[in-house]
């Protein structure tokens, strides 16, 4: 989740009203955004994905300021129109198909605002514009750009600009090896054979999106009082969205906004729209379905109170969503928001009476038997995991079985998921040789096979791994628990003289139960103990857990 | 204690070695003494410390003895010596005195060194071969046994270097310079001293075989013990600490929170830890694009990287929802792809059993309610408070007659029931519920707010294409492992999972 960080001063301003430290942190908790700190003057705060409006000082404080009831209800935007106008070319219709565009003027450009404003863009470009796969954002000063704009593709080798912070003009190829976002985003570019590029009545480029602007007509300053604003993408929904966040972030910095022409040519599928859009969507909303849902009793007008808390508007039936939320979807989105709105400790906990009846599954409590008989021969559980290595798993024990890989695993020690038990037991004796023996062990869990059969093409087996590591362990000793083991589940069982590679050759047995393989028990062979840095003698057994209770099931 | 009554709990060990402490105290006395074990002996010095008989004292000495080569030197004589007395007035040859003195070449060099600085002989050299002779000096030393031979002779038992006269300390100084002829042993002498108590209770006559150690088969058939008392024992003595087998302390926290689910109503789901994108994520209405399905949270299959889908009508309907939403709502508006849905994941939450139980159901089977504890995969380092395989407790109750404050009745019930005493809630995001729940609870020693885990109301775009219509269904899906670090004073959440013997052996039972 994102974290911005809101300086308190602005932010007390932009809200109306200075709350005390306690409270505001209380406030800003159940206004549903995630309080991280604050500190001096920062308040730092994690933005739930669903909010790319409060990602701004301005459209937190927006928020907030509804919420403890200061300026509730809907905000109005003024929007005039500047008759300038953007072309958009066919050209683009197959690499990066969207434009949406907006002026915003007299804003009095300082550090402090340009900071805010990079701030927005760059939030918006990681969550809204996932990383810039969905639409990037550009902002130009006015004063260097001439109307109107073309939006076009070309090919990359046969333009050249200077990108921004750069000392010399490059081709749209260049960049992406040259340029650091170049370098960053170049995948986002990959394989097309023309480049997106905005570019203006004097034919200046302003900018290769989503990559980067130019320095020359894309970089605003301290001298800037008017900017020319676009998203360019795959999605108009998004574009409009992310548009309308930025446009009246800067309108609440004290901003105009205008609107221009975006004209799309014939034949392209989409007409053209004049843009920003900031007219209110209508929703209907259903008190009866808000009220079951909550378990309320709300009133009309209670709820439109509400909604109102949130920075909704409410006509009859209907809400009015400003155009800067990009998260409604249906009508169970407002219920939240009046939820959040009536406050969440004001909800009364109640269990209901349902009578439904409570059970364990079945082959839970199967291995909860089996753990507990282990537990009253003074073995002790292991809880271990299901990811391992394929050197624990193979080369350590000598043997060489597939095993499923994890494509990114983060820690090269974890990367496989185990195909057998017996390497996690042996483990663990290698991780406590500084302690007393006997050391007597058993762990039940998940191993791994691919099997085309399964929805996954990968099936899971519940075993059990049970390993004696002391002075005296043998196959006797084994061989007893494991028999015990089988009087307590009432099975007989076959065993079969079958060596296998961790194993001392001639005391290695397989076991079966109605002609079925259950499990191989014997003394682990020096090699393998040597490979764990053991120096003590282990004897062990591996169960298919799974397979013993079918065959159970089937008897019963 | 009285003297008598201490008398009387003696345990054989400590009745032979009482007696002997009226005159000695030293503990290697004491075990040639007694002809016990030096273990026997100690464990019944300790036993009397503890009963405040004695004093057990232990002081650090040095011990100088005999090492390897000294141990020959007394029997044939130090190598300087043998080598002077091999010599005569006239210069002799060198070999031959070596073989008259049986000396070894390391031993040679040393003798002439040490013999020329004393004036005891002359050296001379004639081509290549060394003649050597005695001096008057050389007799003169010949004459009485010097202070290293002399100390030498003293050292059949190992002495203190402390007690050691100038003369002898003289001698020790050279000798100890020397190679492997005596050797310094830093020993622990331990002491025992008895008490005012002690000098009591060793007056006390106790007649051994009047006093019974241990019962026998033999005594109850024979009727043996009667007319005889038993030793009494000190009943507040420490004994060795033993340790048995049981269940994995987490197991047993699991299994308690699970009877609380059962108790309550719920069913258990479980289901296999790799599972298709589809059940993951997609059913889940989060979109194909979503954040959480990157690379990095995420453990993702290498081989094989991809599963199959479930029956077409249930594909066809989650396909609907995100595309262009379920009844009353717009979707997220974009392809789904097939393919990025059959990607294989290790779960990343339970609740991917949550969306396989719900697509069984049939509208009969309501109301229901379910639950689930189990591993989850989080594709993160590990640190202090992560661990990449995890627990979960998951629960869902699907009611045409639920609400969101069932959800808080619910939740708070079972925090309570784990030993939270109070439970707050806050609004949260999760893709797939709405309204969502962050469970805070109060940490029952810090006194402070801290996140368990999320909660909330299944978005329509999820039950209606799994269900087949809207009905609300209340989930939670807390982190399970967190709920339990407090009871088991653990506070580096690896610990659960370590494995640590000494750690299974020790820890507390799960009692609430």
């Amino acid at each position: 989740m994102p974290t911005v960080t809101l300086n308190k001063t602005v932010f007390e301003k932009l809200v109306g009203k200075k709350l005390p430290l306690n409270q505001l942190k209380d406030r800003i908790s159940m206004l549903g955004t995630d309080l991280d700190k604050i500190e001096g003057n920062e308040i730092l705060v994690e933005i739930f994905p669903n909010r790319p409006d409060m990602l701004s000082e301005q459209g937190f404080a927006r928020a907030f300021s509804s919420f403890i009831g200061v300026k509730t209800g809907l905000r109005k935007y003024d929007v005039k129109k500047s008759g300038q106008e953007v072309i958009v070319d066919k050209s683009v219709k197959n690499i990066r198909p969207y434009t949406v565009c907006a002026i915003v003027k007299n804003l009095k450009f300082d550090d402090e605002k340009i900071r805010e404003i990079i701030q927005i863009q760059e939030k918006l470009h990681v969550t809204l514009c996932r990383k810039r796969k969905k639409g990037a954002i550009g902002i130009y000063p006015m004063e260097a750009i001439k109307f109107p704009i073309k939006y076009m593709a070309k090919r990359p080798a046969e333009f050249k600009f200077q990108p921004l912070e750069f000392q010399k003009e490059l081709t749209g190829i260049q960049i992406l090896s040259r340029h650091p976002a170049g370098r960053e985003y170049a995948y986002l570019l990959e394989g097309k054979d023309k480049f997106p590029i905005f570019i203006d009545a004097n034919n200046e480029i302003l900018s290769m999106p989503p990559i980067i602007n130019s320095h020359k007509t894309g970089k605003v300053s301290e001298k800037t009082k008017d900017v020319f604003i676009e998203c360019s993408g795959f999605d108009l929904e998004t574009l409009n969205a992310c548009l309308n966040i930025i446009v009246t972030a800067m309108a609440d910095m004290g901003g105009e906004i205008y609107s221009l022409d975006v004209k799309y040519p014939e034949g392209y599928g989409t007409q053209s729209i004049a843009t920003p859009e900031l007219a209110p969507k209508k929703w209907n909303i259903d008190l009866k379905f808000i009220n079951k849902l909550l378990g309320l009793d709300l009133k009309e007008n209670e709820m439109k109170k509400l909604l109102e808390k949130m920075g909704f508007g409410y006509e009859k039936g209907k809400v009015l969503v400003p155009a800067y939320r990009a998260d409604i979807m249906h009508q169970v989105d407002f219920v939240e928001d009046i939820a959040i709105a009536y406050g969440y400790e004001n909800f009364e906990p109640v269990i209901p009476n349902v009578s439904t009846i409570g059970e364990e599954d079945k082959f839970e409590t199967f291995k909860r038997y089996v753990a507990e008989i282990l537990a009253g021969l003074s073995l002790l559980e292991c809880e271990t995991y299901n990811l391992t290595n394929a050197d624990n798993l193979n080369k350590k024990m000598k043997v060489q079985l597939p095993c499923i890989e994890i494509q990114n695993a983060v820690n090269i020690d974890y990367n496989v998921l185990r195909s057998w038990m017996l390497p996690s037991l042996m483990q663990i004796f290698n991780e406590n040789k500084h302690y007393e023996y006997p050391q007597n062990i058993f762990s039940i869990g998940n191993v791994f096979k691919e099997n085309k059969k399964a929805e996954t093409n990968v099936e899971e087996f519940t075993r059990i791994g049970v390993a004696l590591c002391s002075l005296d362990s043998d196959y006797t000793k084994i061989r007893q628990i494991f028999d015990y083991l089988m009087r307590c589940l009432d099975l007989k069982v076959k065993f079969t003289d079958k060596d296998h590679p961790s194993f001392i050759p001639g005391r290695c047995a397989r076991i079966s139960v109605n002609g079925k393989n259950v499990a191989y028990i014997g003394e682990i062979c020096p090699e393998v103990l040597q490979n764990w840095d053991l120096q003590t003698p282990v004897a062990a057994f591996e169960l298919n857990l799974g397979e013993l209770y079918e065959l159970g099931q089937r008897k019963a | 204690m009285e003297a008598r009554k201490l008398a009387e709990i003696l345990h054989p060990l400590e009745r032979k070695v009482l007696p002997l402490l009226t005159k000695i105290s030293s503990f290697s006395g004491l075990v040639s003494k007694s002809g016990l074990k030096d273990v026997e002996v100690m464990r019944a010095l300790q036993w009397m410390q503890n009963k405040k008989i004695i004093d057990l004292k232990e002081v650090v000495k040095k011990i100088v003895s005999l090492d390897k080569n000294g141990k020959e030197y007394v029997k044939s004589g130090l190598p300087e010596l043998r080598f002077l007395k091999a010599l005569k007035k006239d210069a002799q040859d060198i070999d031959a005195i070596v073989k008259k003195a049986g000396l070894d070449k390391g031993e040679v060099n040393i003798c002439l060194g040490m013999l020329k600085k004393k004036a005891a002989i002359t050296i001379q050299k004639e081509g290549k071969a060394l003649k050597i002779a005695i001096t008057s000096q050389g007799e003169k030393l010949l004459q009485k046994p010097t202070l290293e031979e002399q100390f030498l002779k003293t050292l059949k038992e190992p002495r203190e270097v402390s007690s050691l006269g100038p003369e002898e300390k003289f001698a020790f100084d050279n000798l100890n310079a020397r190679k492997s002829i005596i050797k310094v042993d830093i020993a622990k002498i331990k002491t025992a001293i008895l008490t005012e108590l002690g000098k009591k209770v060793a007056k006390e006559k106790i007649d051994a075989t009047k006093i019974i150690d241990r019962l026998t088969p033999k005594m109850l058939v024979g009727n043996a013990w009667q007319g005889k008392s038993f030793r009494r024992y000190d009943v507040k003595i420490n004994v060795p600490q033993i340790s048995g087998g049981k269940r994995h302390f987490v197991k047993t926290a699991t299994d308690y929170a699970k009877n609380i689910w059962m108790n309550m109503g719920f069913k258990e789901m479980t289901g296999t830890m790799v599972n298709t994108s589809f059940w993951n994520f997609d059913a889940l209405f989060t979109a194909q694009d979503h954040p959480v399905r990157d690379l990095q949270d995420t453990f993702f299959i290498g081989k094989p990287k991809t599963g199959k889908l479930p029956d077409k009508k249930i594909v066809s309907r989650i396909k609907k929802a995100h595309e262009s939403g379920t009844t009353g709502s717009i979707g997220w508006r974009y392809v789904w792809q097939p393919d990025d849905a059959k990607t294989n994941v290790l779960r990343t939450h339970t609740t991917v059993l949550s969306a396989q139980t719900i697509a069984q159901l049939k509208e009969s089977d309501l109301p229901a309610k379910y639950f689930a504890l189990g591993r989850c995969f989080r594709n993160e380092t590990m640190d202090w408070a992560h661990l990449f395989e995890f627990n979960q407790t998951e629960g869902i109750v699907i009611d045409p007659d639920a609400n969101f404050r069932h959800l808080l009745g619910y939740l708070k019930l079972f925090f309570k029931q784990m030993g939270f005493a109070d439970a707050r809630f806050r609004p949260a995001h999760f893709p797939y519920t709405e309204p969502s729940v962050e469970i805070d609870v109060l940490h029952p020693v810090r006194k402070e707010w801290y996140e368990l885990g999320g909660a909330g109301i299944f978005r329509p775009e999820v039950v209606e294409p799994l269900l087949g219509k809207f009905v609300p269904i209340l989930a939670w899906g807390p982190g399970f492992d967190r709920i339990i670090l407090e009871y088991f004073e653990i506070n580096d959440i690896r610990e659960l999972y370590k494995n640590d013997l000494k750690q299974l052996r020790e820890i507390k039972y799960w009692m609430k």
